[in-house]
């Protein structure tokens, strides 16, 4: 009895430190951009506009190229029996484990000017891929679609496979048994992939600062924002607060969002 | 003092194989004698491979002592030490950048310990620019340190200067910065953006190149339109040991530590 409260003490106060360590940093955050009167014109200058912007629909299309060429990943991963399978699936997971960084430098030997594919590229076209935002989706995409296959895969994985063979014997085509049996059962795993490679995107710094440089309006996303406001001496730490406010608060959307739309999708499950 | 420092650093540094005290009755051996413990050196990215040299024989002269460093753009280190970073020097490349530390009253008093020269860097083989007037050529992709990084500012005043000393067009300075296809965060990354082929042109301070000879080409600035990079160094006012500190310094200022930075092809001040 004695060693069961005991016990339950050492869990609370554990709970409890680490409850106040990871809330202080942002409480200290708002606390001085609230302090600061320079927060509000900082956090909504053009140079943040243009950052903010650049960072959502990089972002959005990182995602939207995720499902349209991570979806058949995951599927072909649940499903298929191929060789070499567990490589292709312990891959998938490299950027993951993997600094952003290495990617960063990664994607240079391959799509650089000296790269692989870069240097054919330009004798051909004349382009390059760095210091362009086509730079900046190619490093998000890198770093952030193996968190939609993942949970994509995992969503196949959790399929009801009975419903699928009772839909076939009752005549539906394989496509229809996708979209009405297959894809509402993967809803929330679908969900899950979608937020966590979204919010990947939008916090790559490594692998964009390598590859893609860092130019306002084209290649310098939130994160990239924030080290350069950091470098900004003259201004001092008030302009890395204040884009951070706008990442902490549409943090906080999204994951409202994300909360309110999967429980629904419970419920209807 | 500095004289008194440095005649003591004559008598211990220079040869690797002379670790013997100054004799007995020195005038050089009382003020450094009882130097214990550890500092903490913030310097511009420029310094790197000069102070870490500058470190070991500091160390080596002083035994029980320890250096350590910390290398970033000038800029990033004075918003670093102005929000209470634990440093004891800051060596900066540019006396705005000391300047943003002392007005917050951060630094004790500061002086000139170097001079250095910017560059242009090109990529070898590579021939889009050969001469300081081809930067404002359409189609360069020219790469720059942030703008309150001190080689991104000496870099952009070096462009204003030509632009009003005639030679090249009074628009110069537009044409060349509309190029601009990258702000890096420090001077070793707008290096390696060079030395990697992915821009065109850079500008760098002449005792980078070092290491890199074998991938960059240097294209001269001429001198009516080059600027004078000035070093200065300061004891860092919050610092816990700022005997060690002011002995640092003194040792940079010494003939022996001139000795070192006139190794890696820094000026006289």
């Amino acid at each position: 009895m004695r060693t069961d409260r005991a016990t339950a003490a050492t869990i609370t106060l554990l709970a409890a430190v680490f409850a106040v360590y990871f809330l202080l940093p942002f409480i200290g955050l708002i606390d001085r951009a609230l302090d600061d009167g320079r927060t509000w014109d900082l956090a909504h200058s053009e140079q943040t506009r243009k950052a903010l912007w650049l960072s959502i629909w990089t972002s959005t299309l990182t995602v939207a190229l995720a499902i349209a060429f991570g979806t058949p990943v995951a599927y072909l991963l649940s499903r298929a029996r191929f060789p070499g399978k567990p490589v292709v699936d312990a891959l998938i997971d490299l950027p993951i484990v993997l600094p952003p960084t290495v990617a960063g430098v990664a994607l240079l030997t391959a799509f650089g000017r000296r790269g692989l594919l870069g240097k054919p590229i330009e004798e051909w076209t004349g382009e390059t891929f760095a210091f362009t935002t086509v730079a900046v989706i190619m490093a998000q995409l890198l770093v952030a679609t193996p968190f939609y296959v993942r949970a994509a895969r995992s969503g196949f994985d959790s399929v009801d496979r009975r419903l699928e063979s009772v839909a076939y014997t009752l005549g539906a085509s394989r496509t229809k048994t996708f979209f009405r049996i297959v894809l509402p059962q993967m809803r929330p795993a679908i969900l899950a992939g979608i937020v966590l490679c979204w919010a990947r995107s939008m916090g790559e710094l490594g692998a964009t600062l390598i590859f893609a440089g860092n130019f306002e309006g084209k290649t310098q996303t939130m994160p990239l924002a924030i080290i350069q406001a950091f470098e900004t001496s003259s201004v001092g730490l008030a302009g890395a607060i204040a884009l951070s406010l706008v990442l902490l608060a549409i943090a906080t959307v999204l994951l409202v969002l994300f909360r309110v739309v999967t429980s629904r999708g419970a419920f209807q499950a | 003092m500095v004289a008194i420092l440095a005649g003591a650093f004559a008598a211990c540094g220079g040869d690797d194989g002379d670790d013997t005290a100054p004799a007995p009755g020195s005038p050089t051996a009382s003020p450094t004698r009882g130097l214990t413990g550890e500092i903490t050196v913030f310097a511009a990215s420029s310094l790197t491979e000069a102070f870490k040299e500058s470190g070991s024989a500091f160390e080596k002269a002083h035994p029980g002592t320890k250096v350590t460093f910390s290398f970033a753009s000038s800029s990033s280190l004075a918003t670093q030490i102005n929000e209470g970073a634990p440093a004891d020097v800051f060596a900066s490349a540019d006396t705005a950048q000391m300047k943003v530390v002392s007005d917050k009253g951060n630094a004790l008093e500061s002086s000139i310990f170097v001079k250095n020269t910017p560059v242009v860097v090109v990529p070898k083989g590579n021939t889009t620019v050969v001469t300081f007037a081809d930067l404002a050529k359409p189609g360069v992709k020219l790469v720059l340190a942030g703008k309150e990084v001190p080689i991104g500012k000496y870099a952009r005043d070096i462009f204003a200067k030509a632009s009003g000393a005639g030679g090249v067009s009074s628009d110069f300075s537009d044409r060349a910065l509309a190029n601009l296809k990258s702000e890096e965060a420090n001077v070793r990354a707008v290096l390696t953006k060079v030395q990697l082929g992915e821009a065109d042109a850079g500008i760098v301070y002449k005792t980078d190149i070092g290491a890199a000879s074998n991938d960059v080409k240097v294209v001269d600035i001429p001198t009516q339109y080059n600027v004078n990079a000035e070093y200065p160094i300061a004891v860092v006012k919050a610092s816990k040991n700022a005997a060690l500190a002011t002995a640092f310094v003194a040792f940079i200022r010494s003939a022996d530590g001139a000795a070192i930075l006139d190794k890696y092809g820094f000026l006289k001040p």
